[in-house]
């Protein structure tokens, strides 16, 4: 039995982890190892052009501080998929009509910030001592103190907030894949494949929280071992929910390197967003550039010389 | 369907919903008026394309090489290689769908694989499948397939169904850019000499003469001249045009199809089926400025030229050290936002001798015009020129109606005939993929009696005037400068009583 | 929504020439209208790809023109038709609106203009059994006539449409060439033998 613990507790997280650090590198490597032979930044504003022109840096950057500030718009607020507002006159009152895609902006949006506040909440487990803010952290997540039902138990303390919104936002997402006949025609098994494997950690993890309590000093003990190589295996268990979280989790991050899931790390190198509109302020070099034939004027000259001459255009050569 | 006619009874009866099949299996019928034609031989021949024939799309052998299969993944693994773009966006779609009814082509036809996330998930496949591991391991369920030759046609029907205008881009969340990827298929269908006469023929002429016809030098001049009589006829005053003449201040560089032009006329082909070609073509342009010691160039009103000389061209063949940087000689103002590239759009270049009060202008010669300005793909989102060219028109004319906020500026929609595919034979197809522009003009025709549509863009006034007399009867098409030439009090002028086309002033205003 | 007062007029008039029952069909087809809507551009929307016919259903005017031509014309020739007006310029001009669009789509002529029968299904399903019944059959009858009548003007527009697009794409060759005879004209002139002008 503690052979089976170890391996699903201790050797299967560190191949997963090994996996996915690897995985990922090489990934990046990749694409990093392709250049970007041409400066392709896909303008959504106003270019810097004459001085009374007021030129938009956030949508058409033209210096590193306004690709900074496009990206950090990109990856904090999705500003891409917020750009499908439209304005319609509706009986002569002008109004914002927001249509499906704002549902998508702000399912996509809440689902991963509730994801990222999650692993933050997790790194407690990792940390000894747990640092002040985490602890506060916490406490701001948690906020939402759920008024216990007196006949509940009383393990069933609080809800945080993030556990509610990453499960809307998660079965959103998915049904959202299965019920618009457009987006299921477009979707691969992949796609439902992560999204499922989502939802398992995380029903998992809530599950474990509420309903089928687990040893949670067993949990920090395991982690901690972990994290300084020192592995050991609580020996009177943990409880079985922890061993299908922690197993669903390790699936879920040996699939990252391999999968759509790698839009994470891709979007910093997105050559249509992170590169200035600087074209014509300062030339870009295309590293496998090489000399082509060009049809020089010599050749044209010579072909058309006599025409030209006849018709009074000036030759660079009389004859 | 049976050739006797149906009673109306029995036609309520069929189902007119196409299988229910994956997007996996390729399907293509290459119908008439929904294609563009392969290249004529011999100017395949000529631009030295490998693999020329003589072939058509609907043909049931493409007789392609013997090994195409090989070729074509060998020149798959050299674009990934040669182009981060190309394989992050490999990668990295989620499919969220925020780009699916983006598209032109999409809104138009209602052709799911015209939804941009599926016309990259024609060639992902096959990446997937010979380029990554759980392509390999799964295939299908993975979402890969083999590359056949079916895929291969369904390749060439929807990589000449984009008209690479980079809208979807604007939505994307990661900015995965289908014009990449759509020139990435076409260079691929290159390899194993699948191209389109629309494409190649003017490359080719390009290559020889410098513009898209194939017209020699001479026969330019005397255009010329005669586009000068014209303009003396009509205002009474001798501009002077001069070709080819060195030691001129700038040099004036515009699309082909304005035969309204001024010193040496050098194109752009700015076809980007192939890095290779832009550059070969594209390389004219600084060889032609140093030739004839110019200080900098103008560039003209077109769209697919300014996305080249904007994100391309430095990088292509620069640097321009032979050329100055750009200071305009009326108003001294610099241009410093082309220091490097030397070329300066003709909107700025305008706009700043309108802020500078350098243009006497009247406003009121254009009142028999109530317009609208339409964005081209390439000058919105591949530069961000978009107030300069509403400032000129705010300062020639009087009644500028703007269309819908979601149809203009970067989200503005595709003529539907740029990229190559703006051949008469694809007619049809374009009309689809222009129905989207069309109708938010036809919105502020019924709203506010729009007759104009203005651009800045060779391909747009070639395009969107067969476009609007399908859509939007009675809207016609200028290109920004018309307008200022309308609206311009040159010195000495007589009195004018006609516009640049030659229409008469209405009585009330001459 | 409907014109109580429109109705009620329409009502008036055909009590002179016409038995009450008539009113029974009328009187149906009014109380249904959204319904019966509903289900035409559901059934013309399945006419387009799966995929996209979810899309179509959306009205947004800009981001989705088809979709929205198609329920506003659908909604004026309704009312057309309620009215007896099958010859109006107003129906012309939604036939026009819609053939337009499906002139240059992936159909055929009679998938093109089938979609006006596709009402008369749309009705059906909807109203089914009351049809059925002897005074809306009657009537049925005398006003079925009238949707047969529309689909032989759209096929009127979509011959009108197939003209026009070959006219613009001999103009659009034409056009093409127009700079090229002109040059040829004025080279010409001068020395034909250099004539070499189009490839």
């Amino acid at each position: 039995m503690t052979a089976v613990l170890f391996f699903f507790g201790v050797i299967l997280p560190y191949i997963a982890v090994l996996i996915f650090i690897v995985g990922i590198i090489y990934r990046v490597w990749k694409w990093a190892r392709s250049p970007v032979p041409f400066r392709i930044p896909t303008t959504c504003g106003q270019q810097k052009t004459l001085p009374w022109i007021k030129a938009n840096n956030l949508e058409n950057p033209s210096n590193t501080v306004g690709v900074i500030g496009r990206m950090a718009l990109e990856v904090l607020l999705f500003r891409s998929l917020l750009r499908n507002t439209t304005t319609e006159l509706k009986q002569g009152v002008r109004k914002l009509v927001y249509k499906d895609s704002l549902l998508l902006w702000l399912g996509a949006l809440l689902f991963h910030w509730s994801l990222l506040i999650i692993l933050l909440r997790h790194s407690k487990f990792f940390l000894e001592p747990v640092p002040s803010f985490l602890l506060l952290f916490e406490r701001w997540d948690g906020i939402l103190q759920v008024s216990v039902p007196s006949w509940f138990p009383s393990m069933f303390p609080i809800l945080f907030i993030s556990n509610i919104i990453i499960l809307l936002a998660l079965t959103y997402l998915l049904l959202r894949r299965v019920l618009t006949s457009q987006i299921r025609y477009i979707s691969l098994p992949a796609d439902y494949l992560v999204v499922l494997l989502i939802l398992g950690v995380v029903t998992s993890g809530i599950l474990m929280k509420f309903f089928f309590k687990v040893d949670v000093v067993g949990v920090k003990t395991l982690a901690l071992g972990v994290i300084t190589f020192q592995p050991s295996v609580p020996a009177d268990g943990i409880g079985l929910f922890f061993y299908i979280h922690l197993f669903l989790i390790c699936a879920l991050i040996a699939y990252f390197p391999f999968s759509k899931l790698m839009h994470m790390p891709g979007i910093f190198l997105s050559p249509t967003r992170n590169l200035a509109n600087t074209n014509r302020i300062s030339r870009h070099v295309n590293p496998w550039d090489k000399p082509v034939k060009v049809h020089t004027y010599e050749e044209w000259e010579d072909e058309f010389r006599d025409v030209m001459k006849d018709a009074g255009v000036p030759l660079e050569k009389e004859q | 369907m049976s050739d006797e006619v149906a009673a109306p009874e029995e036609l309520l009866e069929i189902d007119y919903r196409p299988p229910k099949k994956g997007w996996m299996e390729p399907t293509v019928e290459f119908k008439k008026g929904t294609y563009c034609y392969g290249a004529p031989l011999k100017h395949q021949e000529y631009l030295g394309l490998p693999n020329p024939r003589q072939w058509q799309p609907p043909d049931e052998d493409w007789q392609l090489p013997e090994n195409w299969k090989d070729i074509i993944l060998e020149g798959m693994d050299e674009l990934l290689n040669k182009y981060r773009s190309f394989r992050l966006f490999m990668d990295i779609c989620v499919r969220c769908g925020a780009c699916a009814d983006k598209c032109h082509f999409f809104i138009g036809s209602g052709d799911p694989k015209n939804m941009p996330v599926l016309r990259a998930e024609l060639i992902r496949s096959v990446y997937r499948k010979h380029f990554t591991l759980p392509g390999k391991l799964f295939g299908k369920m993975g979402g890969a397939r083999e590359l056949t030759e079916d895929v291969l046609k369904e390749w060439f029907y929807y990589f000449y169904q984009c008209t690479e205008c980079r809208r979807c881009s604007v939505y994307c969340p990661y900015g995965i850019d289908t014009c990449e990827i759509t020139m990435m298929g076409r260079e691929l269908l290159n390899l194993v000499g699948c191209n389109i006469g629309w494409i190649v023929e003017p490359a080719s002429n390009c290559f020889r003469t410098g513009n898209h016809l194939g017209v020699p030098p001479h026969a330019f001049k005397d255009t010329l001249d005669f586009a000068v009589d014209e303009i003396e006829e009509l205002t009474g005053i001798k501009v002077e045009a001069s070709v080819n003449r060195k030691g001129a201040e700038l040099l004036f560089i515009t699309p082909s199809a304005d035969y309204f032009a001024s010193p040496h006329w050098y194109t752009l082909m700015g076809y980007m089926h192939s890095a290779d070609m832009a550059k070969k073509l594209n390389a004219k342009m600084y060889a032609e400025a140093k030739r004839l010691g110019v200080k900098w160039i103008l560039g003209g009103e077109c769209g697919h030229m300014w996305r080249v000389v904007n994100q391309y061209m430095d990088t292509l063949n620069g640097p321009a050290d032979y050329l100055e940087e750009p200071v305009s000689p009326i108003t001294g103002t610099k241009f410093e936002n082309s220091k490097s590239t030397k070329m300066v759009h003709i909107c700025e270049f305008t706009a700043d001798l309108m802020y500078n009060n350098k243009l006497r202008l009247d406003p009121s010669l254009n009142d028999h015009w109530r317009l609208t300005f339409h964005d081209s793909c390439n000058t919105a989102r591949g530069m961000g020129l978009i107030e300069e060219p509403r400032y000129i028109i705010n300062n020639v004319c009087n009644n500028f109606y703007e269309m819908p906020e979601n149809t203009i500026k970067e989200r503005t929609f595709c003529c539907g005939s740029g990229a190559g595919i703006g051949s008469d034979e694809n007619l049809e197809m374009r009309l689809r993929g222009g129905l989207p522009r069309a109708n938010a003009v036809k919105h502020v025709q019924e709203k506010h009696g729009v007759n104009l549509l203005t651009c800045i863009c060779a391909i747009d006034r070639a395009t969107l005037p067969t476009l609007l007399q399908y859509w939007v009867p009675g809207v016609e098409v200028s290109g920004l400068h018309e307008l200022v030439g309308n609206a311009l009090v040159m010195k000495g002028q007589k009195d004018r009583t006609t516009d640049m086309r030659g229409t008469p002033f209405e009585v009330e205003e001459s | 929504m409907y014109h109580f007062g429109q109705v009620d007029l329409f009502q008036r008039n055909l009590k002179l020439d016409l038995s009450c029952y008539v009113m029974a069909l009328t009187k149906l087809l009014t109380q249904h209208k959204d319904a019966i809507l509903q289900r035409w551009l559901n059934l013309i929307a399945d006419t387009y790809p799966t995929e996209a016919s979810a899309f179509l259903k959306g009205k947004d005017r800009f981001s989705n023109p088809v979709g929205y031509t198609i329920s506003q014309e659908i909604n004026a020739l309704y009312e057309e038709l309620l009215q007896g007006r099958v010859d109006s310029d107003k129906t012309a001009a939604s036939l026009d609106n819609i053939i337009r669009i499906r002139a240059i789509q992936d159909f055929s002529p009679q998938e093109a203009v089938s979609f006006v029968f596709l009402l008369k299904k749309a009705m059906l399903e909807e109203l089914g059994s009351e049809i059925e019944k002897e005074q809306s059959f009657r009537e049925w009858l005398d006003f079925e006539p009238g949707i047969d009548k529309l689909a032989s003007i759209a096929f009127d527009k979509y011959v009108e449409c197939r003209e026009k697009i070959c006219e613009l794409r001999v103009k659009e060759v034409k056009a093409d060439k127009e700079i090229a005879v002109k040059l040829l004209n004025l080279v010409g002139g001068a020395n034909m033998e250099h004539g070499e002008v189009m490839e």
